[in-house]
């Protein structure tokens, strides 16, 4: 094998490590939205019993670190979840592929998962 | 079903932007796809390209687009795939280069073998020597288990020419290389598992599998590369979970 073909092939395996990585985290946010999705179900038909106000809400909310954490998370699965999926539906559909664009579906991933975090914040603070 | 009187096959002609050439076959009790293409080729048109080789399902050449699914033509009865008016198409498989007729060119299906370390690397004489002694390997084991599952694929390309992702990605890997490699990671005569994992890793491999089956569904060897691939999938993943690559 000569060096540039070498090279190349190094360079390949690289990025099928990182794309290995991008398919671990789809699947294991998959797994804690399968479970997030259930508490937050739950949690609705609880919260809505009997009607439901901003102060019963904030009531629940305010100053909750463990509804924070767990909002958080939430947000940052789902975030990641959807975005990573958007990238294999886009590389499939219309062939956008690439470490340029990788790298943009994880910041719009992290910028979906910063909307849902700072409106959980705003319950919280 | 009941059979019709003659066949009316529409075969594809001429390379990758070819036409449909019409015939009228009589329909004969029994007969095989392959043996409509060789009446064909015999009695109407011996210009006709098309490829075969053993007749009995071993040599996986003959395989093409039967009515719109791949299939392999010398195993399969004309009765099983025909309708009562008798109509049946012919073309090359899917998702490869036609070369001409009915003759797919298998080199990019083969090359993703050869991508996806399909080779056999003996652990003991990793210069292709042959090893000193015999290997025990108990037929019980689960590897060896995993691995008898997929070692009786013939190469057709009937599963490569059945993948939505092969169509969607050029660069696929494709569920019968991958199926292969599945069988020498289970192999534990084989050295070169690490090297094969990283080769089968990532979007031109396995990870774009969406195991729809349609791989599965249609080989007629009844392998099950989905599952393989699933077994690839699995694997790449604790490695990576546990930083073992
Ligand atoms: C119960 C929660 C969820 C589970 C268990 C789940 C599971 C999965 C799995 C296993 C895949 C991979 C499919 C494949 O490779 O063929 C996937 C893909 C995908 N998911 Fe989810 N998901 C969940 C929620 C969501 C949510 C909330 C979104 C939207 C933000 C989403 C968007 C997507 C997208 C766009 C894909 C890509 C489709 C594809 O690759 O075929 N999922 N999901
Ligand atoms: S299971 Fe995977 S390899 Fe098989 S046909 Fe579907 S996408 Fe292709
Ligand atoms: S896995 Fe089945 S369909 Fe695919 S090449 Fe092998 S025998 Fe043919
Ligand atoms: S001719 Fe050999 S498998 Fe059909």
């Amino acid at each position: 094998m000569s060096g540039g073909t070498a090279g190349a092939e190094r360079r390949r395996r690289a990025a099928a490590r990182g794309q290995t990585h991008l398919w671990a985290v789809q699947r294991v946010t998959a797994m804690l939205l399968g479970i997030a999705v259930v508490v937050h179900l739950a949690t609705i038909l609880f919260a809505v019993r009997g009607g439901l106000t901003a102060a019963e809400i904030l009531g629940r909310t305010r100053g909750n670190g463990a509804w924070l954490a767990f909002y958080t998370v939430f947000a940052l699965a789902a975030g990641l979840h959807g975005a990573i999926g958007l990238r294999n539906i886009a590389a499939e559909t219309i062939g956008l592929r690439g470490r340029g664009a990788d790298l943009a579906w994880l910041a719009i991933g992290l910028v979906t998962a910063g909307f849902g975090i700072r409106a959980a914040y705003g319950l919280f603070a | 079903m009941a059979e019709p009187a003659s066949l009316k096959v529409s075969v594809w002609r001429g390379g990758e932007d070819g036409s449909f050439a019409r015939f009228e076959v009589p329909a004969r009790a029994n007969q095989t796809v392959l043996d409509v293409v060789t009446t064909i080729q015999r009695e109407f048109d011996p210009s006709l390209a098309y490829r075969f080789a053993c007749r009995v399902g071993m040599c996986g050449s003959c395989a093409m687009t039967v009515n719109g699914r791949a299939r392999w033509t010398c195993r399969t009865h004309v009765r099983k795939v025909v309708g009562e008016d008798g109509a049946l198409e012919l073309r090359p498989l899917a998702n490869l280069p036609v070369i001409r007729d009915l003759v797919a060119d298998l080199a990019p299906f083969f090359d993703k073998w050869q991508r996806a370390r399909g080779v056999f690397q003996p652990k003991d004489a990793p210069d292709g020597a042959v090893p000193e002694d015999f290997a025990v390997v108990p037929p019980a084991s689960g590897a060896r288990q995993e691995a008898d599952a997929g070692i009786e694929c013939i190469g057709c390309a009937v599963c490569y020419a059945s993948c939505d992702v092969v169509a969607w990605n050029p660069d696929y890997l494709g569920p019968a290389a991958l199926n292969r490699a599945w069988t020498l990671v289970n192999d534990v005569r084989d050295g070169a598992r690490q090297d094969r994992l990283d080769a089968v890793a990532g979007d031109a491999g396995c990870h774009s599998c969406h195991s729809t089956q349609s791989c599965t569904e249609r080989c007629p060897k009844n392998l099950d590369p989905s599952s393989a691939i699933a077994g690839l999938k699995r694997t790449l993943f604790w490695d990576t979970l546990l930083g073992r690559r």
